[in-house]
């Protein structure tokens, strides 16, 4: 088109272009369904929520509950370990979060059982911090479920949950 | 390709081979001209071919009595094991095989680390090769997953969440490979896919190794270019052939050990619990061949860096023929890259020890040192070594040191330019 070039010359680059474009936009979106395939059925991400009944948790003690194949941690807390939670200063958290936004009914801490490394179970009551520690690569946890010490780049997950009624949780 | 043209002998053959040159391929493969000092460490390609093949095969007969669903596969397993005919021996060469695998692989690298067969012009040979290992890891870990037992579905979940650590498309990339929110039958059943297709993409990167191997021929332990054919050389048939298959023999009398006398002690006894998802076995270590990785892995304290550098230690060695500097291939002419070449070897059994052993205290301080050793290796001393060392001057061929013969002309003007 320009005058500079030959006319024979830039028709056919359009073409070459035109015709790479056609094409790859084709191939992508022939690859996209086989790709996509791989993500959640509708069957998996149907079973987002369940209800717990939590009424025989005594304080101290915990119910796993598996919630979309992981493992939800519901911990009924004491009072040591409320104050345990509430006294960390923010400065000495990996991940800062304060106890109050992680639990709302401070009784009562439900979080994702799963470190945020790789993905182990944490085991509770252990660790330097009272809360819990993962054997697969020793990551420390608080009384809150937050990461202190270890390779773990983040605290514990909170999922989205609701008291249905007093000893009933809804997760999800 | 062998300098003749060959031609069939009956009428039939002539025929074929005008219109399919097969014959023309079995006859460069008989004539193909080696070098003919290889010792037995060479001997580990025909052990590879061996070990793919036996895996391919063992595979299929157990693909058709294993079941890849949550609920049935670790029974389906026990079912092959008891029921089967012939089934436990059928599994246990599976298992044991893919250690022997790697166990084979492990000695075919560390032969080219240690007479440079990775060096010009055998850089494509060698890239291939770690393409193919990597194939072989991930066939591996997924194979692993398929008994669905504890240390199954704890593996799958610690290794598919290490790309987690990718800034912000991490997460999302996780949830794709599981097919839900956590590894479950989805994953399974495409694990079960994969691991059964990358055999057979392993079989094909093996025939362009051996075709990329063709091309300049076989490197040897004193490391030179040879003439071909010449003094130097040998027919590959019976010489090679004879000598592979011995090395084969011997081979596989340890693995005959493995699978008839302890079958399982390159396993892991929590793998016998089937998968549960509320409970992480207290110690999970992966597989022996993949420990100094995993050691690698741990002794980042941070989660994406630790996962950096555990590829970066694979990937590093694709490098390896642009790193290393020198021109001279073969350790046995390089004084200094033989003492390095060894504290490696050490460095990374010691890597490998550590991986098994809990992640804490003297442990993971040795695995970190001996992590920094290894980068070390790679990034620094072998690319200094190669201006620096005083290399013992190369003979001019495999019959001079001998006969004081057959020199080959390019070499000889070579040696007289390194030697200025």
């Amino acid at each position: 088109m320009s005058q500079g070039k030959e006319e024979k010359g830039t028709r056919r680059d359009f073409l070459y272009v035109a015709t790479a474009t056609a094409g790859a936009l084709t191939v992508g979106g022939a690859v996209w369904p086989l790709v996509n395939q791989m993500n959640p059925s509708a069957d998996v991400k149907a079973l987002a929520s369940i209800e717990v009944d939590v009424a025989g948790v005594e304080p101290g003690s915990q119910l796993t509950v598996k919630w979309l194949g992981k493992p939800v941690f519901i911990r009924r807390r004491t009072q040591d370990e409320i104050s345990e939670a509430k006294s960390v200063k923010m400065e000495d958290l990996k991940h800062p979060e304060r106890d109050e936004d992680r639990a709302k009914d401070p009784q009562w801490l439900v979080m994702l059982g799963v470190c945020t490394h790789l993905g182990c179970v944490p085991l509770n009551d252990k660790g330097d911090y009272d809360g819990w520690f993962c054997p697969c690569h020793g990551s420390h946890y608080d009384t809150s479920g937050r990461i202190r010490k270890g390779p773990a780049p983040l605290n514990m997950e909170v999922p989205k949950y609701e008291f249905v009624n007093a000893n009933t949780i809804k997760i999800g | 390709m062998s300098d003749h043209e060959y031609v069939p002998s009956s009428k039939f053959g002539k025929w074929f081979n005008d219109r399919l040159p097969l014959l023309t391929l079995a006859s460069h493969l008989t004539d193909y001209p080696t070098p003919k000092n290889l010792n037995y460490w060479w001997t580990f390609g025909g052990i590879l071919t061996f070990c793919l093949i036996t895996q391919i095969v063992t595979g299929l007969t157990l693909a058709m009595h294993y079941i890849a669903h949550a609920d049935m596969a670790f029974e389906s397993v026990e079912h092959i094991m008891r029921d089967v005919n012939y089934g436990w021996l059928i599994r246990y060469i599976h298992a044991n095989g893919a250690s022997m695998f790697f166990l084979a692989v492990y000695i075919h690298i560390f032969r080219s680390l240690f007479y440079g067969s990775y060096k010009s012009p055998r850089e494509i040979i060698w890239i291939i090769g770690i393409i193919i290992y990597l194939l072989m890891m991930a066939a591996a870990f997924m194979g692993y997953v398929l008994p669905w037992g504890q240390m199954s579905f704890w593996g799958a979940t610690v290794i598919t969440n290490l790309f987690s650590a990718i800034p912000l498309v991490g997460e999302g990339i996780v949830t794709w490979l599981w097919g839900g929110y956590s590894v479950d039958n989805p994953t399974l059943t495409r694990f079960f896919t994969l691991h059964y297709l990358i055999p057979f993409l392993i079989l094909g990167l093996v025939v362009l190794h051996i075709w990329a191997l063709h091309v300049p021929g076989n490197n040897n332990p004193i490391g030179i270019d040879i003439k071909k054919p010449s003094k130097d050389t040998v027919p590959f048939h019976p010489y090679i052939v004879i000598k592979d298959g011995f090395a084969l023999l011997m081979f596989m009398i340890v693995f005959a050990f493995f699978v008839f006398y302890s079958p399982n002690i390159l396993g892991h006894a929590d793998n016998y619990i089937e998968a549960n998802p509320m409970v992480t076995p207290a110690h999970i270590v992966p597989e022996w061949y993949l420990l100094p990785f995993y050691a690698i892995l741990r002794s980042v304290p941070d989660k994406l860096l630790g996962v950096v550098a555990m590829l970066s230690a694979i990937l590093i060695l694709a490098a390896l023929p642009w790193l290393d500097t020198s021109k001279i291939r073969s350790a046995v002419f390089r004084p200094l890259y033989k003492q390095f070449y060894w504290i490696l070897v050490a460095d990374v059994l010691i890597l490998g020890y550590m991986g098994a052993m809990p992640a804490e205290g003297l442990y993971l301080l040795i695995a970190r040192v001996a992590t920094a050793y290894y980068f070390l290796h790679f990034l620094v001393i072998l690319p200094v070594l190669g201006f620096k060392e005083k290399t013992i001057p190369v003979p001019l061929s495999i019959t001079e040191p001998i006969l004081g013969g057959s020199p080959n002309l390019a070499m000889a003007k070579k040696k007289e330019s390194l030697d200025k």
